[in-house]
């Protein structure tokens, strides 16, 4: 078992043609994911790269294919209204990797996710890896090991940096979740760490948080009193200045509220043990497991 | 994106919301002029992207179009937070009866537009939120359905009793919400919506924010952006497709990755320097990229050395490596160049950079204790 993914998953992906979306697509398929179909509105019909049908619509991809996944590869302007499709066409777990979303937009997805029964991961996100199973988004599969650490992050590079740690110290990895860097994104820490608490192939949680919102101090509590599992955060932003977006849309301090120091307080008070910096991630876990 | 009060006002106004007249002078006489037009007895506002501008002495009343002048003289040229005024709004000056607050902002953790009132209106909302939040009324609003008109009423009752006014407001909310998502705004605010001594409800300061990524959509919106309010570093840091944030230090970071160049900042102070910025290349980085991101942190004199720090996934180490030795062809470094890089074609990039007389690691506390360092070794120097 992993968490949101694995071997049964049948993916789909929208904007399969695109730069982005085709290079990504190749990564996936030659990472071991079964990649069933792709859409782009156009041009149905076509077969990618020999071996992935492509598809106008996402209801036709799902009748033809039994697509249960989708990652989403399209330009911001469009993302919102392929997401709405993917939902409609009944996919359950949609990955939404696209940057630059209107949070706007946002509001009006998510209720319709609900309504639906599907969960979003993302937008802005580098999706999710379960290793040596199945990998949808972008996280590069090379720096993964399989193993038991849960790994989920509001970040990209930095979650890379700290899963290479995780690896190269011999602490592989049961799903690494990229929960992506916007303020309004469809699956919180909590889903995460609810997930992983419940799976069976994870022995401790890897919590990656940033400045902005108040996410992490949710999960604290969820820790609190809603694990067992030892659970190892890291917030990055200590030294960002108040009222400036630190390159994601939603890692900003507005007033007082959402700094680094108060989220590192709040997992402190939950008996998370607080990295100081990436490094610190191995020796942390060691001690707790 | 942060709009001024006028253009605020503007919008506001199009929306059918009622904001008194304004008008924006940019010289003692020209506000002399307008104190003129609109009656005399005027309110002279500086218009800079910074809170607090009454404290600081931007915001004056004028008894008459000579005082107007006189006010706009002292203004005009000031600096609030680090701002220059440019700008000075003139406004006829209201009689108030009451002020209060109305706002609109997105929710994070109700993931919903939420609608804020308050009675006590005319100072900072986050300091009635500190000091009497029992005077905040907030409604999360589900926006498959919009603001309900009941609900827009409800909240108008907490704010007057006069039925004709809690209904003036209320509509004033409608359509205030209706502005909202029409601009892709992520903050509204009347603060302070007053009432006159005639019983009228009007808007006498605004503040929107706009999403960035909203602007693509709006065209019109995009084009009020004043780049005078931003440093000139930044603007230019936008035009090349990079995210910079000028910071007071004198380590100049260079990162892939918005969550890696905020933890390389910190890691920067933890090892006991000080971040000269914040700096994402972004994720498929051309070389050209960090051709144009040395370019900027090389321009900050207080910049003692520079640290490359990237994680090759989506980024390809060699592009950043090419990006190195092409912006050192171009012009001359004069600090000390840390690089660190890890990742997707690492071997590549470490050939490229030897070649060019670079070292490069693939630690990044061993790169960042180096790049604190140096800047301080040169920081002795100067």
């Amino acid at each position: 078992m992993s968490v949101f993914v694995d071997q049964e998953t049948r993916l789909l992906v929208q904007g399969i043609t695109g730069r982005d979306g085709s290079f990504h697509t190749r990564q996936m398929i030659g990472y071991g994911t079964k990649v069933v179909a792709g859409v782009t509105p156009g041009k149905g019909g076509q077969v990618f790269d020999g071996v992935v049908p492509v598809f106008d619509t996402v209801a036709d991809a799902v009748r033809e294919t039994r697509a249960n996944a989708s990652v989403i590869y399209v330009p911001a302007a469009v993302a919102a209204s392929a997401i709405f499709e993917a939902a409609d066409a009944g996919i359950a777990l949609i990955v939404c990797i696209t940057e630059g979303i209107p949070v706007l937009d946002v509001t009006r997805v998510l209720p319709y996710l609900h309504e639906h029964g599907a969960r979003l991961v993302g937008p802005n996100c580098p999706g999710l890896i379960s290793p040596s199973k199945s990998k949808v988004g972008i996280i590069p599969g090379n720096i993964c090991r399989p193993g038991r650490i849960g790994v989920v992050s509001r970040s990209g590079t930095l979650t890379y940096e700290i899963v290479h740690q995780l690896s190269t110290h011999g602490l592989g990895q049961s799903t690494c979740i990229g929960i992506g860097g916007d303020p309004l994104i469809g699956t919180s820490f909590i889903h995460c760490l609810s997930a992983f608490q419940a799976d069976s192939e994870t022995d401790a949680v890897v919590m990656i948080g940033e400045i902005g919102g108040t996410g992490e101090q949710q999960a604290a509590e969820f820790v609190q009193t809603g694990m067992t599992k030892p659970v190892v955060g890291f917030i990055a932003g200590q030294t960002a200045p108040p009222g400036r977006r630190m390159g994601h849309a939603g890692a900003i301090i507005s007033g007082s509220s959402g700094t680094a120091a108060e989220k590192m307080a709040a997992f402190s008070r939950a008996g998370i043990s607080v990295m100081k910096r990436p490094a610190d991630v191995v020796p942390l876990l060691q001690e707790r497991l | 994106m942060n709009l001024h009060e006028y253009q605020a006002r503007d919008i506001l106004r199009r929306h059918g919301i009622p904001v008194p007249p304004e008008e924006v002078g940019e010289t003692p006489e020209q506000v002399r002029a307008i104190a003129q037009r609109l009656g005399g007895r005027v309110v002279v506002k500086a218009q800079v992207h910074a809170g607090g501008r009454g404290k600081a002495g931007g915001v004056k009343l004028a008894k008459d179009p000579v005082e107007a002048g006189e006010h706009a003289a002292r203004i005009l040229g000031m600096s609030i937070k680090g701002l220059v005024v440019r700008r000075v709004l003139v406004a006829p000056a209201a009689e108030i009866a009451s002020e209060s607050y109305v706002g609109i902002i997105v929710d994070r953790a109700a993931q919903r537009p939420v609608l804020m009132v308050s009675p006590a209106g005319g100072i900072d909302i986050e300091e009635v939120a500190a000091q009497t939040p029992e005077k905040i009324h907030r409604l999360a609003v589900d926006p498959r359905y919009g603001l309900l008109a009941h609900q827009s009423l409800g909240l108008a009752l907490k704010l007057y009793r006069d039925m004709p006014q809690a209904r003036a407001a209320g509509d004033i909310m409608q359509r205030l919400y209706a502005a909202f998502y029409a601009v892709g705004a992520s903050l509204m605010e009347i603060n302070p919506l007053v009432t006159t001594p005639d019983g009228a409800v009007a808007a006498l300061d605004a503040k929107i924010v706009i999403d960035d990524n909203e602007l693509d959509r709006h065209p019109e919106i995009a084009a009020l952006r004043d780049p005078s309010d931003e440093a000139p570093s930044e603007v230019q840091a936008r035009k090349a497709g990079l995210t910079f944030i000028k910071l007071e230090g004198s380590v100049g970071c260079c990162v892939n990755g918005a969550g890696l160049a905020m933890a390389t900042m910190d890691l920067v102070k933890y090892y006991g320097g000080e971040p000269a910025n914040f700096l994402d290349i972004g994720g498929s980085s051309n070389p050209q990229k960090v051709v144009d991101a040395l370019r900027i942190i090389t321009a900050d004199p207080s910049v003692r050395s520079i640290l490359f720090n990237i994680f090759g996934g989506i980024t390809r180490c060699d592009d950043v490596a090419n990006g190195i030795v092409q912006a050192t062809q171009q012009f001359p470094l004069t600090v000390a160049l840390v690089i660190r890089l890890t990742g997707t074609n690492e071997a590549l990039a470490i050939q490229i950079l030897t070649q060019a007389g670079f070292s490069a690691l693939t630690d990044m506390d061993e790169a960042v204790k180096q790049a604190v360092a140096k800047a301080r070794a040169e920081g002795r120097a100067a």
